[in-house]
């Protein structure tokens, strides 16, 4: 009953501070009063466990911190100072990786978990893009935080990104300068970095999270049936489908904490290098800037994206693909316009859409780690292609329709695309060019011209009036 | 909903089985290493070996003997009067408790090899435990390089042949089938098996050097993985009485 200021059960310390910051209040606005469905399955884990991560890595990392030297000189051998001669430095220090990683499984996940129950729909557009831009920073912070070790994947993955703006017309060559504060990657940049990674982004992120959450408790959570439990409400304004989030979803929360805490330990103390792709090999020979290393691969959260780049010859259109796939995010809920939320009652066309572009996302992420054959660029052009038409695709999914529309609408996507594999047609990959163009057509086949003419696969279902259990 | 659970997951787990990246360039296969980093005799033989054979170049400067003698069971005592070499500016041995570096000056080291003698606390971490058996077992006489020897997984590496005592010469020979492979020519003071085991002995020893926890972490990860089985247990149990109210 300690939620209640009327009643001073607690005596006379809470209604003191009640009195004087809204304490008791927030605690009901947001967990005890905070009325979430009832029906939250699997996927609504990882936003209290990102949440969960967040606080790791700002832990671990305030004790990283207290031993790390940002300086070219000393930061590699400070960082082996912490594994060795630290007292459980090697914890916290693979604690910090692999929270850093997990940090991306759980935001991937979770950002999934919006696209499969339409969690980005109206009235949720700006949680969605609170969220989106969650993503972006904390993509920022893995990355200056990835230079921190300055080994050699640190120098040259850091390198090859900032590099990535040398690209843009007239400033490019002066930006990457601004940005490095030296002519090359130098202690200027390492120490810059050093401030972001562990001031500005961090707080921006957090202030982010916070905004994400009250926007998200003005409007409430969505569910795995997409329906809106504030539609039905019982004669004291509460949601019929709804329950308290605390204690119902704190302790349900506690038993998904366990479980992922698990997962952690077992990375943390059993694969802390996560078979080389949460921390890489080459990163244990301090950076070099003479030498250059064979392969230069992003780590693993980045390989998509970076896939994307490298799809495209052109390196400054290159560029530009790559921060189009990660701002095509923030139209999701402008494009899909279908008034069904969740992917239980939309059609097989659109759960068609979501499955082939995780496939694609995964595909292009594994991709990104190998080296640039004619093979991979070919397929990563071929799943680049996939990974945008998802966009298209939400939006030609958001209502039914006619079958001229169909077939010109899926004309004009595969011309665009065939006709620059005509322009860039080379004999000597024929049939590999000819078969890979099968991949994204058959995809957009299935999503645009079946539903034309075999109606049920295109046609959403109704949705119930209260959730399912 | 299942099905789409199920992709995902075999997609993620795609991503997670990436090849090993092989190290130094060299493709062909690499013995295994076989070691176990428990046992004691092995790791303090690798000490000694590296530290009579090895140390003169290649430092190890991110660990301390003390540590060292700590984890492999030796006292610091034996640790000072056996395999400290190096002294400080007074010509005194360093102490038992300095970082493991070495006299070897970095332009020592690119005029005499044409490359600096890389550190190897992280050799292990960098290149693979079976790379690193493999390359001390590879050397062959060629005398084309300054050097004398060649190494057949690091092409043309600047290093002498520094076991030749120990393992005695090999020649690059072709067989019948045509295939390349190393022979003994001229034995040293030990049998095959014998350099055998004392490569995996300094292999042993690298691999402690390059993650001296890595025991410890997998000791501790058990308990609390045991601790955390417990606590999801009994969070399971309180979801369920807390959740029996519901529907």
């Amino acid at each position: 009953m300690a939620s209640n200021p009327d009643t001073k059960i607690q005596g006379g310390l809470l209604g003191w501070v009640d009195a004087r910051f809204p304490l008791s209040q927030m605690w009901n606005e947001h967990l005890a009063q905070y009325y979430a469905p009832k029906n939250f399955n699997f996927w609504y884990f990882f936003g209290s466990l990102a949440l969960l991560v967040l606080v790791i890595q700002i832990v671990s990392g305030i004790f990283l911190t207290m031993f790390y030297k940002p300086d070219a000189e000393l930061a590699f051998a400070s960082v082996e100072y912490i594994m060795r001669d630290v007292e459980w430095g090697w914890l916290i220090r693979y604690m910090h990786s692999t929270g850093a990683s997990m940090f991306f499984v759980v935001v991937y996940l979770h950002m999934f978990r919006a696209l499969l129950y339409g969690s980005y729909k109206k009235p949720r557009e700006l949680i969605w893009i609170f969220g989106v831009l969650i993503y972006l920073v904390l993509m920022a912070e893995a990355f200056a935080g990835y230079l921190l070790p300055w080994g050699q994947m640190s120098y040259w993955g850091a390198q090859v990104i900032v590099n990535l703006f040398q690209t843009i017309p007239y400033i490019g060559p002066d930006l990457v300068t601004w940005i490095r504060g030296d002519f090359l990657l130098s202690d200027a940049t390492l120490n810059r970095f050093f401030a972001l990674h562990v001031v500005a982004l961090p707080l921006v992120l957090i202030m982010l999270v916070a905004a994400h959450i009250i926007a998200l408790h003005e409007v409430g959570s969505n569910n795995p049936d997409g329906i809106n439990i504030k539609d039905n409400k019982d004669e004291n304004g509460i949601p019929k489908d709804g329950i308290p989030f605390h204690p119902y979803y704190s302790v349900k929360d506690l038993v998904g904490v366990g479980v992922f805490l698990m997962v952690f330990a077992v990375i943390m103390f059993f694969f802390p290098t996560g078979g080389g792709l949460f921390l890489k090999p080459d990163n244990m020979i301090p950076a070099d800037p003479l030498v250059t290393p064979d392969l230069i691969p992003p780590v693993w959260y980045f390989t998509s994206m970076y896939s994307v780049l490298r799809s495209v010859p052109d390196p400054f259109l290159g560029v530009v693909a790559m921060g189009a796939a990660v701002v095509m995010l923030f139209f999701i809920p402008w494009l899909d316009r279908n008034p069904v939320l969740s992917m239980r009652y939309r059609s097989f066309a659109a759960k068609f859409n979501l499955a082939v572009f995780v496939v694609a996302f995964v595909i292009l992420g594994w991709l990104g780690l190998q080296q640039a054959t004619t093979e991979v660029s070919e397929m990563s052009l071929r799943f680049a292609t996939v990974y945008f038409a998802f966009f298209f695709l939400l939006w030609f999914l958001s209502k039914e329709r006619s079958v001229a529309f169909s077939l010109i609408a899926f004309a004009v996507v595969v011309g665009i695309y065939t006709i620059y594999d005509l322009l860039r047609f080379d004999p000597s990959d024929a049939s590999l060019i000819m078969w890979s163009w099968l991949i994204p057509t058959v995809y957009l086949f299935v999503t645009m011209v079946a539903p034309a003419f075999a109606r049920g696969l295109g046609r959403d279902r109704a949705v119930p009036e209260r959730v399912t259990s | 909903m299942k099905t789409l659970i199920a992709t995902t997951f075999l997609a993620a787990a795609a991503l997670f089985t990436v090849p090993a990246a092989s190290a130094a360039g060299y493709d062909g296969d690499l013995e295994k290493a076989n070691i176990d980093v428990t046992n004691e005799a092995s790791l303090q033989r690798g000490a000694n070996l590296f530290m009579n054979y090895c140390m003169g170049c290649h430092a190890t400067e991110y660990m301390r003997y003390n540590r060292v003698a700590r984890d492999i069971g030796l006292t610091e005592q034996h640790m000072e009067e056996n395999f400290i070499f190096m002294t400080d500016e007074a010509g005194d041995p360093v102490g038992v408790g300095s970082l493991m570096k070495n006299a070897m000056s970095d332009d020592y080291g690119e005029e005499a090899f044409g490359v600096v003698p890389p550190d190897l606390t992280m050799t292990t971490r960098i290149n693979g435990e079976d790379w690193v058996y493999t390359f001390l077992k590879s050397f062959y006489v060629d005398e084309s390089r300054p050097l004398g020897a060649n190494n057949e997984v690091f092409e043309n590496v600047g290093m002498p042949h520094v076991l030749w005592e120990l393992q005695g010469w090999q020649e690059k020979v072709v067989d019948e089938d045509g295939n390349e492979r190393l022979e003994l020519v001229r034995s040293g003071q030990m049998t095959q098996s014998e350099y055998d085991r004392a490569v995996r002995d300094i292999v042993t020893y690298l691999s402690y050097m390059g993650e001296p926890m890595q025991l410890e972490r997998q000791r501790i990860g058990l308990y609390v993985l045991i601790f955390l089985g417990i606590f999801t247990i009994l969070a399971y149990f309180l979801k369920k009485e807390y959740w029996k109210d519901v529907h």
